[in-house]
């Protein structure tokens, strides 16, 4: 039976990466334009270290499917409709294999108001190496620990904005469970929990309304910009929590939490100063974090043509080995290079230390575009060494290496 | 309203234009020089445009870039514009967004739709190039009469016209140039050619502007700029279409919230 959904899945992986080479198009009249387009990506991921749980494999090829649709019309093209859907299909794991809608959203402006209703994607916060006040939308598990892969959020989002700044209030509904791949994949934590299925703080479970408010602000005064954000956030915790129920088996829950947040952005000459706080309440615990650091550019070096960006952030986060990213006293050291040239050649290199228990963990990501409709990827990320008391432990041997390969249309 | 505002404009340019060409006649410096040309260039409000990018190697392979953009004029300081990137495809939909301020470092911030994040740009350092063309980024925006010292050189010719020639000195000290050499049409002022010094003062490359048009009876704005690096043989053509001027946007049209949805 296994294998047989195996095949089923790879003949699936066959026929997305034909169809994904389908058609992408453009159509614009005065009233009206049409965007079609995305990308389709094959993915060759390898494991070096041997697997810690049985049923893992040592390597994994899936295919990646995103199209995106852009509609707009009306005087000045005020409304649209934005889609971006996402398949992956994966070889081993059929949890993996998911599809999921990033955004799917009716948007309406006029003058400094706008009004949107739908599945959508709201970042907030000026951090690299982590997102902490960013709250929004629930990070996609099963893409690898990538914090920047998140899911999309039904939601209702009014902006207006004023002298003062930007005023932002969200209605929000159907909580997204954050959920880790099955058996076969990696890399994935201890014990396969049924993870679409948790408890839910509070009578009315994932259809609770949320809701979330900020303010936001850029100020330039004497060469200096500062950026800012304040932000309310009240409903489910997009972090989970484990607890042993009676029979020591152990549940996922999510809480119902109060979440206030600090974004602060100091931009002058080459460098960005970037605080990020919160203050997080739930039933059980009131908690405090913040990310603190510094980007630097040195911009084209030795006349080369070629950026260097360098990254130094501090995380400090009160809720310990809870956090499942590992970052509660962490120091993150980053570089990013950026070639400017015709491929748009980017390397990105991130290292970070543990100060409690010496956790060391690296990334490395490499792009550069082939053609008018290639791109290659590389990326690497490593558990150096991973101390017991954190949840990445029980990841400690899903170090990988991953080659990719979009081609967009 | 517009039509009297345009009128009020152009009576206030002609005014400035007199005042300041007598002061021209009488002294006959490169600033003045400049900021004839910039001033006969303003007033313009706000615009759109189309813009093609043709990179060419030292082998003649060339590569294809598209974008499009709109700009809007802010008084007393520098102007706000807004390009969106249309190829290749990967950078499709990306958005960056600038604020150039006359007397200090332009703001920058890019949207990039994969992440679906605004992301603020240092940019204090403008010397390196613009999506690997020979176009550094401190060649492209608006020119800002401030961030230079100017002196005349005297006459010239450049695209078989008659020219002044005035060398501009940049006062950031991350430019890449030691000094500019400008070709000023005698005639309408518009510049004609630029050639860039590098920071040991060798040529580094020429800008030719060609194909100029005039907008709205008033503005002469070339369809095609030119540049050409003197030291490694690659060129890159810049070619505007579709250039509107006056069109409906407002500051509005330039804001974080504008910078996430514009198309």
């Amino acid at each position: 039976m296994k294998s047989l959904i195996r095949k089923g899945n790879l003949l699936i992986l066959l026929f997305v990466g034909v169809y994904g080479t389908g058609f992408s198009q453009e159509k614009t009249s005065t009233n009206f334009t049409s965007n079609i387009g995305g990308y389709t990506r094959f993915d060759i991921q390898v494991f070096p270290k041997n697997a810690l749980y049985s049923n893992q494999h040592s390597s994994n090829i899936s295919a990646y499917y995103q199209p995106e649709v852009e509609l707009e019309w009306g005087k000045k093209k005020r409304h649209s409709l934005s889609f971006k859907g996402f398949l992956r299909i994966s070889q081993y794991d059929n949890q993996s294999t998911h599809a999921d809608i990033r955004t799917l959203y009716y948007n309406y402006y006029i003058k400094d108001w706008e009004f949107s209703f739908g599945v959508k994607k709201v970042f907030w916060g000026f951090a690299e190496s982590n997102h902490l006040v960013d709250i929004i939308n629930q990070y996609d598990g099963l893409e690898g620990f990538d914090i920047e892969q998140k899911l999309g959020q039904p939601m209702a989002h009014i902006s207006k904005s004023f002298k003062w700044g930007t005023l932002d209030l969200l209605g929000l509904t159907y909580h997204r469970p954050l959920v880790f791949p099955g058996e076969e994949g990696r890399p994935r934590p201890q014990g396969v929990l049924n993870y679409k299925k948790p408890d839910y703080e509070g009578k009315h479970g994932r259809y609770r309304p949320e809701v979330a408010l900020r303010w936001s602000n850029s100020v330039y005064i004497n060469n200096v910009s500062l950026d800012f954000g304040l932000s309310h956030f009240y409903g489910h915790s997009r972090v989970p929590f484990f607890k042993l129920d009676q029979n020591y088996n152990p549940t996922i829950q999510y809480e119902l939490i109060n979440q206030s947040g600090l974004e602060l952005q100091l931009a002058s000459g080459a460098s960005l100063l970037k605080f990020e706080g919160i203050r997080r309440e739930s039933k059980r615990e009131t908690t405090f974090g913040y990310v603190i650091g510094e980007e630097y550019t040195i911009s084209n070096v030795k006349n080369s043509g070629v950026d260097l960006g360098l990254i130094a952030e501090y995380t400090y986060d009160q809720r310990g080995g809870e956090v499942i990213n590992g970052f509660d006293n962490d120091l993150f050291i980053g570089a990013r290079v950026t070639a400017n040239d015709i491929n748009s050649t980017e390397l990105i290199a991130g290292y970070t230390f543990d100060l409690n228990d010496n956790t060391q963990t690296y990334l490395v990501k490499f792009n550069r575009r082939i053609g008018d409709n290639w791109k290659l990827n590389l990326t690497a990320l490593g558990y150096t060494k991973v101390s017991s008391k954190q949840f990445l432990y029980q990841l400690r041997r899903d170090d990988f290496l991953r080659f990719s390969m979009y081609y967009y249309f | 309203m517009k039509t009297t505002f345009k009128t009020l404009t152009k009576i206030a340019t002609t005014l400035s234009l007199g005042i300041l060409l007598s002061a021209f006649t009488s002294d006959n410096s490169g600033k003045e020089i400049a900021k004839l040309s910039k001033e006969s260039s303003s007033g313009w409000g706000t615009s759109s445009v189309t813009m093609t990018m043709t990179l060419t190697n030292r082998n003649g392979q060339k590569t294809i870039r598209k974008m499009h953009g709109y700009n809007m004029e802010v008084a007393q300081d520098g102007d706000k514009s807004m390009t969106i990137f249309d190829t290749p495809k990967d950078v499709k939909g990306t958005v960056s967004m600038t604020f150039s301020h006359r007397k200090s470092d332009d703001e920058q911030w890019l949207y990039l739709p994969a992440i679906q994040r605004v992301k603020r740009i240092s940019s204090s350092n403008k010397s390196g190039p613009f999506m690997g063309s020979e176009f550094a980024f401190e060649d492209i925006g608006s020119i800002e009469i401030e961030k230079y010292t100017y002196n005349y050189i005297g006459e010239g010719e450049a695209n078989g016209a008659k020219c002044e020639k005035v060398e501009r000195f940049p006062t950031s000290k991350t430019s890449g140039y030691k000094r500019n050499v400008v070709y000023y049409n005698k005639d309408n002022r518009r510049i004609e050619r630029i050639e860039f010094y590098d920071r040991k003062n060798t040529l580094l490359k020429t800008l030719v502007y060609s194909d100029y048009k005039l907008y709205d009876s008033t503005f002469w704005r070339a369809d095609k700029l030119n540049m050409v690096n003197q030291q490694n043989g690659k060129e890159t053509l810049l070619e505007f279409s579709d250039l509107k001027l006056g069109v409906e946007l407002s500051e509005d049209d330039f804001s974080q919230n504008a910078l996430k949805r514009v198309k």
